[in-house]
């Protein structure tokens, strides 16, 4: 096959480019951060308070002012990016974001695969349902349908303790989840007392209330695997903010309770 | 590098096979419901009143024109505020056959209007009554002309069928994205997915290749 020198130049050009994406990704994330003086941070736009849009199309709440607060003391610009739950660590894994600030619990299977820094913020699971509905402990799942949302700290949680007859129906995102639940598909739902709490505000004739605990879980701020000169830095920023009192006022802000004693 | 572990995958052999099995069901019932929807309204839309013909256009054109997420999510979130209230797997498997109905029906109205003339003419002057004529002398040869397009939708249907998933309908995407969101595999477990997909896809067509001539218009 004839090859001319132009065709020729042009696709070694590509072959060189891309070689160099290759290198650049070897970095660190911190030195890509200061170095653009951008950071891509996965945010949550379906999980009001912590991340939704408001009604002026912005996204707004306490993981989004997190972001920006992170943004400011990096020195960079934050470009925000929206995630779903089931999605925002395979942001993470394939470096589409610098880090996930998205409500992120902390467990052993995520531990795996990605890095987290201090705790920023409180964060409750429970199972909501009528209140006409008798329900204590787990075991009184049996037989009922509850909606989750699938891949969520809800999720593991519930499928832990919930009993093999409960009907556990999983949905992709939080609104799938509330929708469902709303609309008489589920029973009963296993979701945060945010989201819950919100629900509840709206659907008045639902008569839904808190029945019990699956787990008290403080979010994290993730960071991709081994990247542990970035996450010294955010945990840095992170302690700061909580010993003057800035994270005690977001989550006033936002959550209307105060953070607790958040994990370090 | 990329570092691929099928093992952590192929662990959750169950969940998919639950997945593959869930994937045929639905494609099954909405092949066989989507075709009889299409025969029939085909019919309407060619031999039907005029107000048959009326009806039947509007759904074709409604359930050609609007995506079929939407439609699912229509029946299975908005549905039950008029008091339908259907479980996942029954507005997966009702959301595919209209949607696959509404398809099939103009593709089968083109198999049948490419029949000619002389054809029915002949069949009614043998006294054959028209539903006679339609089911035996029109339908067949309609079916024949038209079969691999139809083999092609059903296919597109049932690779349409991994957005069920969405309404926690427990078929094969829906396996795929439970297993990576719990061990963040999520590019082996989309390539296995792939994979069953693709085979599903090719089995499916040889099976419909085999069954059409033998048993739907007798080659």
């Amino acid at each position: 096959m004839w090859v001319s020198r132009r065709v020729f130049s042009v696709g070694l050009a590509a072959v060189l480019s891309v070689i160099a994406a290759v290198e650049a990704s070897g970095q660190t994330a911190l030195d890509g951060i200061v170095r653009s003086k951008a950071v891509r941070i996965a945010v949550p736009t379906d999980f009001p308070p912590y991340g939704f849009v408001g009604s002026d199309m912005q996204p707004q709440g306490l993981d989004i002012d997190m972001a920006r607060l992170i943004a400011g003391k990096l020195g960079a610009t934050v470009e925000l990016i929206p995630v779903t739950t089931s999605n925002r660590i395979p942001y993470l894994q394939t470096k589409k974001a610098d880090l996930v600030i998205s409500t992120l619990g902390k467990n052993p299977d995520r531990e795996k695969v990605i890095d987290f820094t201090a705790a920023y913020s409180p964060f409750f699971i429970g199972v909501f349902a009528p209140k006409a509905m008798e329900l204590k402990a787990p075991g009184a799942l049996a037989g009922k349908s509850i909606a989750v949302t699938r891949g969520s700290v809800d999720d593991s949680e519930l499928t832990k303790v919930a009993p093999s007859t409960a009907e556990i129906r999983r949905f992709e995102d939080n609104n799938a989840t509330i929708s469902a639940f709303v609309a008489g598909q589920t029973q009963t739902v296993a979701t945060s007392a945010q989201v819950a709490a919100a629900m509840i505000t709206k659907n008045p004739q639902l008569g839904a209330e808190y029945k019990f605990l699956l787990k008290d879980s403080p979010n994290f701020i993730g960071v991709g695997k081994g990247e542990d000169a970035l996450r010294a830095k955010l945990n840095e920023i992170i302690l700061a903010a909580k010993a003057d009192g800035t994270l005690e006022a977001l989550s006033r802000k936002w959550l209307g309770r105060s953070t607790g004693d958040l994990p370090e | 590098m990329v570092n691929l572990d099928f093992g952590t995958i192929l662990v959750d052999w169950r969940m998919l096979a639950k997945g593959v099995a869930w994937t045929l069901r639905l494609t099954t019932a909405s092949a066989t419901g989507g075709l009889a929807l299409g025969i029939g309204c085909a019919w309407a839309r060619i031999h039907g009143p005029v107000w048959l013909k009326a009806v039947t256009g509007a759904y074709v054109e409604l359930f050609r024109n609007t995506p079929f997420i939407v439609q699912l999510f229509f029946i299975f979130f908005g549905l039950p505020a008029a008091g339908f209230r259907l479980s996942p797997e029954t507005a997966s498997i009702l959301a595919m056959v209209v949607n696959l109905g509404a398809y099939a029906t103009e593709i089968i109205r083109a198999g049948i209007e490419a029949t000619p003339r002389g054809q029915v003419e002949a069949a009614l002057s043998l006294a054959l009554s028209p539903v006679q004529t339609f089911f035996h002398v029109v339908l067949p040869p309609a079916l024949r002309k038209i079969w691999p397009a139809l083999v092609s939708q059903i296919i597109i249907v049932m690779l349409g069928s991994s957005v069920c998933g969405q309404i926690s309908t427990e078929e094969l995407s829906f396996a795929a994205n439970l297993i990576q969101s719990r061990n963040f595999r999520a590019f082996e477990a989309f390539i296995v997915a792939a994979l069953i997909y693709l085979a599903l896809s090719i089995v499916l067509r040889r099976l419909l290749n085999w069954l059409g001539p033998r048993f739907l218009f007798g080659d």
